[in-house]
């Protein structure tokens, strides 16, 4: 009988610790979007989004770094997308030889944990310099973009799996190609779920800093860019530079406040279409 | 009469080689797809190439050893000296605290998802760690250069804020969504058998969860801190805006330090391409290549190793 009360002790407290720990983790999350939307919601505006930085970028607004976030997304998608999708339809179509299966599984898992850094300096010496691109847009959508390349493999992957076998085998029974069966019948059946990922993947490639510090980014343009071969500014180089260099650091801090919420929700944005999209999916196919 | 049998030979014929031809193009496009399914690994090699042939020149220059054991990092003096070691301990200290600070929370999250969240609060609970997933590493940064450094200073009466202490709670909040998500995945894929077994034996569900469930999903709990820890090593911009920045070997966790990825991102602006110290931030990208391949192998290994075929 004590056994049994002691037990039930050890049982309430483990819940308790676990239940503490899930929603110290949720508390915490919630205190820094918060607190970055207090601070720095005064300095969002029409003006802020859309205007040009003025006077040694301690006023005006943030649209330069809007706009070349937004080109980065544009061509990393133009790299990563057609790849990406290509190469899982290969693996989960058509590749029948498990050790070859095995062998890119490994290549993805790996390219997916390279730090951001070193695809920085893959980048920079590669793109940059080897191939004379210089610090342009072109060389830091290419290194971004097959950054961006394992979560689009692994989405549609997981996109094209669910998609009933007997739709497949339907469609191979009418008379139709290997080729007409994927295009006509599980890409478009699949296609929620690669847009999941690509809405994943145009999330990371607004939110990275390291991959473009040496390839696209610039501290200040005077102007839009005008070609693939300019650098860009970009919201998540322009919170670093602004936070950590120049000689305005205090004075800018509710400047620095609003590009971090500009940021937070364009990524935030993206990433729960990306969600809801496979919430949808995943429902679909269930019923 | 003729005339229609002669028209249907012909549609026939043409029906035969459309058919032809669209198999043709089936195989045409199924070796296309190989190449570029082969584009990651081509990828992966190209970027090992690169480390390479603009990191290895390094070592004409100053040995090997001197490089991974010299404790001076003065790349820019009138003598530069390049040894790294400052910067592996200091990679290294950081990711031991931020993994310790991690883990117990990633597990919490993990077993909470897997075994003791209702399905409401799970539906609300799984979006919220793949939000931390999406936060971009540099707001994160920000706020441990806004938030926690002045709160560090005043609290502990330190000189800066900003220190490995920092660097590793900024981290080990990243690693979360990666620990805890694949430990679920691997909590959640135990059979019900098992923990059928162990209620009918008399175990509560405390018991349950730690002498059974636990154990049969150890190796894909090691995964996922495996995959959590590469993650840690690797990330730069947190690094490079909280942990302090100085190339010394730490004394206490709120001494300032320099991680080996924010020595890259640090200095690499103003290295003069091709030369020394240009290298040299080459071979510490190949460090760290290398370091995160072999975790990467490892988690691979392991999660291909044990794992419960789902039924």
């Amino acid at each position: 009988m004590i056994k049994v009360n002691r037990s039930n002790i050890t049982e309430k407290t483990a819940f308790f610790m676990i239940k503490s720990g899930a929603f110290i983790v949720i508390g915490v999350l919630l205190f820094i979007l918060g607190y970055i939307v207090m601070k720095g919601a005064s300095a969002i505006s029409w003006e802020f989004l859309t205007e040009m930085p003025r006077k040694e970028m301690t006023e005006g607004g943030i649209f330069p770094a809007i706009a070349g976030t937004f080109y980065l997304m544009l061509g990393s998608s133009l790299i990563s997308i057609p790849v990406g999708v290509i190469t899982a339809i290969y693996l989960s179509e058509y590749a029948k030889n498990p050790r070859i299966v095995k062998i890119i599984r490994l290549g993805i898992n790996n390219l997916a944990g390279v730090p951001s850094v070193v695809f920085g300096l893959f980048g920079l010496s590669l793109f940059v310099i080897f191939l004379g691109f210089g610090t342009s847009i072109l060389a830091g959508s290419l290194t971004l973009g097959l950054l961006n390349l394992p979560v689009i493999i692994r989405s549609t992957e997981e996109a094209l799996i669910v998609v009933p076998e007997t739709y497949r085998e339907a469609s191979i029974s009418l008379g139709a190609t290997k080729w007409q069966t994927i295009y006509k019948i599980v890409l478009p059946n699949a296609l929620p779920g690669i847009l999941t990922g690509v809405m994943l993947s145009l999330g990371r490639a607004a939110g990275e800093t390291a991959p473009i510090m040496f390839t696209a980014a610039a501290f200040y343009t005077p102007d839009l860019p005008v070609s693939v071969f300019n650098e860009v500014m970009a919201l998540p180089y322009h919170i670093y530079v602004m936070a950590t260099a120049g000689t305005h650091i205090q004075a800018t801090r509710h400047l620095q406040y609003g590009t971090a919420i500009v940021l937070i929700g364009l990524v935030l944005m993206l990433n729960l279409t990306g969600l809801i999209l496979r919430y949808r999916f995943r429902r679909r196919l269930r019923l | 009469m003729n005339e229609n049998l002669k028209e249907e030979i012909k549609i026939r014929k043409t029906k035969k080689e459309k058919k032809h031809s669209s198999i043709i193009f089936d195989i045409f496009i199924e070796k296309f797809f190989l190449i570029i399914g082969l584009s990651c690994l081509v990828i992966l090699f190209l970027i090992m190439l690169f480390l390479v042939k603009e990191g290895v020149p390094l070592f004409s220059k100053i040995s090997l050893t001197d490089f991974l054991t010299g404790s001076e990092w003065y790349p820019t003096s009138e003598n530069p000296r390049f040894g790294v070691l400052p910067l592996i301990i200091a990679s290294v200290s950081v990711t031991i605290l931020a993994s310790a600070i991690s883990i117990p929370l990633s597990l919490a999250v993990a077993i909470y998802l897997a075994e003791l969240a209702g399905s409401r609060l799970r539906e609300i609970v799984k979006p919220v760690v793949e939000i931390i997933a999406s936060i971009p590493s540099v707001v994160i940064g920000f706020f441990g250069m806004v938030v926690i450094a002045p709160f560090l200073m005043e609290k502990f009466d330190i000189d800066s804020g900003l220190n490995m202490f920092n660097a590793a709670a900024m981290l080990a909040f990243m690693a979360i969504p990666t620990i805890a998500s694949i430990s679920e995945d691997a909590i959640s894929s135990v059979p019900v058998s098992l923990k059928e077994a162990s209620y009918a034996l008399g175990a509560n569900r405390w018991q349950t969860i730690f002498h059974v469930t636990l154990p049969a999903s150890l190796s894909g709990i090691w995964t996922a801190i495996i995959l959590g820890i590469s993650r840690v090593i690797g990330e730069t911009m947190v690094v490079l805006m909280v942990a302090g920045g100085a190339t010394l070997i730490p004394h206490s966790i709120f001494d300032p330090v320099r991680p080996l990825t924010s020595n890259i991102a640090a200095e690499m602006a103003e290295a003069e391409v091709g030369g020394i110290h240009y290298n040299a931030l080459f071979a510490i990208g190949l460090i760290l290549f290398v370091i995160t391949f072999m975790f990467n192998l490892a988690a691979d290994y392991l999660s291909n190793k044990y794992k419960f075929k789902s039924n």
